[in-house]
């Protein structure tokens, strides 16, 4: 996947966990949390199991903070995908 | 008896969802037209099956992440609740505070279809449970429905679903009646909800038993009393009425319903799923002494009959031990005919149903009666057509469910004076 194609599927992500927010104006730096509560933060975690197949242990939530940051960490395990 | 006004438990406001209406007005309306609400459902597995499914909108009072990580159930509750409080004129914080509004809601089950998802999604990914969702204990702990209105409305008083099989909705009626009479609470949100539909074991489980109702048409699947009933028709539904201390509802010119003058809850003690008439007769015997009335009085019975073939006999029974040939104006209906069985919601929203003919005078019917059973005869059983009578008084509410729990409510016409 390109790092477009990743955003894109973070944002996705984000939009099914919490629909409440508006997530097309989110900047690359902005804090993801800021708009997912600990719950909805595990649910990203498990969807992106779910529909990609990738593993992020807990010790690297902190990679997931802004969709910037999310794309530096999942690119190289959704490469091949 | 006389009673004072704070002994007397009064109904300011009715929020409901039915297969066919989704307020009271439009679901009473439905039930003197004529109108059903059973339709084809595709369900996992099973495939084609009879259901009364809901058409209200849940995102009228929930966000969108609100309906996603609760339950069905849950929403169901949520609209009621909301409901409710508009048609009672009541605003929380103000006309009742918070910490003393209680949430009591009658529920047959909850968490099959909830466990069911789950079971289904981890599925997908070989059986690997790590896949199974944080949120499936929220939504199956029993109290859950009941807690999801609290969650909403930001209600601080005691909530807790009554697990009560089919008689549940009555079940929270008096749960509501007697938690007002206890000083626990002064505004009772109370009555049942049902999410059973959206599970497929219920289906699979009733037809299992040869008794889950067939039709190639939907509408006449549910039919109590016809002589070519089948079985049940699995509904979904709520309703939660307003209950009040009369003095409280005075207090801020409410408009009132009726007033539960007397209910009662028996246990068959006999057979899991088969009825017991005897106890059906004593449960509904005990609620006209409570009311303070006699057989005689009773203006209406809404049945329970659910239109299997042994529990509508059962019920037909009892009704006859009780009523006799001597209440020449005791009418009965059944309002599953139209909207299948509600299950946790069925005696609440059957109730509900019926509370408007205290003022039109009209005793809405059974529908679906082709061919009386002659096993199901009753003096003034109102078939297909609406019957308008000289006056309502007082309304029998019957409930029966599995595991021989029996609840039956008796409303009457509000009269200030008792």
């Amino acid at each position: 996947m390109t790092r477009e194609e990743i955003g894109q599927a973070i944002i996705k992500i984000v939009s099914e966990v919490n629909p409440d927010e508006d997530w097309t104006a989110l900047t690359p730096e902005e804090s993801l949390r800021g708009k997912l509560e600990s719950m909805d933060f595990l649910d990203v975690i498990m969807e992106l199991r779910k529909q990609y197949g990738v593993e992020v242990p807990e010790k690297d939530y902190g990679q997931l903070a802004t969709l910037k940051s999310s794309i530096d960490y999942l690119e190289p395990k959704l490469a091949d995908k | 008896m006389n009673k004072r006004d704070n002994e007397r438990i009064v109904i300011t406001g009715v929020g409901l969802t039915a297969p066919n209406g989704d307020t009271l007005d439009e679901f009473r309306r439905s039930l003197l037209e004529g109108k059903s609400g059973v339709c084809a459902v595709e369900r996992p597995y099973i495939g084609k099956v009879l259901a009364g499914v809901c058409d209200f909108d849940p995102c009228k009072y929930q966000s969108r992440k609100a309906i996603r990580i609760g339950t069905r159930a849950g929403s169901i509750a949520i609209y009621c609740a909301n409901e409710v409080l508009h048609s009672a004129n009541l605003e929380l914080g103000k006309d009742a505070p918070l910490e003393r509004t209680g949430v009591f809601l009658g529920i047959t089950e909850h968490g099959n279809v909830e466990t069911e998802k789950e079971i289904d999604e981890i599925r997908r990914y070989n059986d690997d449970t790590s896949y199974w969702s944080h949120y499936h204990n929220p939504r199956t702990v029993a109290n859950s429905p009941a807690g999801e209105v609290t969650v909403n409305l930001g209600i601080t008083g005691p909530h807790f679903t009554i697990g009560g099989a089919c008689a549940a909705g009555n079940l929270g009626l008096v749960t509501g009646v007697q938690q007002l009479l206890l000083g626990e609470v002064d505004l009772a949100l109370a009555g049942g909800v049902s999410e059973s539909p959206s599970s497929y074991g219920i289906f699979a489980a009733f037809n299992s038993q040869t008794a889950l109702a067939k039709n190639d048409e939907p509408e006449k699947a549910s039919r109590p009393f016809d002589r070519d009933r089948n079985g049940i028709v699995v509904s979904e539904g709520g309703a939660v009425f307003a209950l009040e201390r009369l003095d409280h509802a005075l207090a801020r010119n409410a408009a009132i319903y009726g007033e539960i003058t007397g209910y009662h809850y028996n246990s068959d003690a006999s057979d899991m799923v088969l009825p017991n008439s005897e106890r059906q007769a004593e449960c509904m015997a005990a609620a006209i002494r409570r009311a303070g009335l006699e057989p005689k009085d009773i203006s209406i019975v809404n049945t329970h009959a659910t239109g299997t073939k042994m529990g509508d006999i059962k019920e037909c029974e009892a009704l006859r031990k009780v009523f006799g040939d001597a209440c020449p104006n005791t009418y009965f209906n059944n309002t599953k005919s139209f909207i299948g069985h509600c299950m946790g919601a069925a005696a609440a929203l059957e109730l509900a149903g019926n509370l408007p003919a205290f003022e039109d005078k009209i005793v809405h019917p059974t529908i679906n009666v082709d061919n009386l059973d002659p096993a199901c005869e009753l003096p003034n059983l109102v078939c297909n057509t609406p019957r308008v009578v000289d006056r309502v008084d007082h309304i029998l509410n019957n409930s029966f469910g599995m595991m021989g729990i029996n609840c039956v409510v008796v409303v009457s016409r509000f009269r200030r004076n008792g």
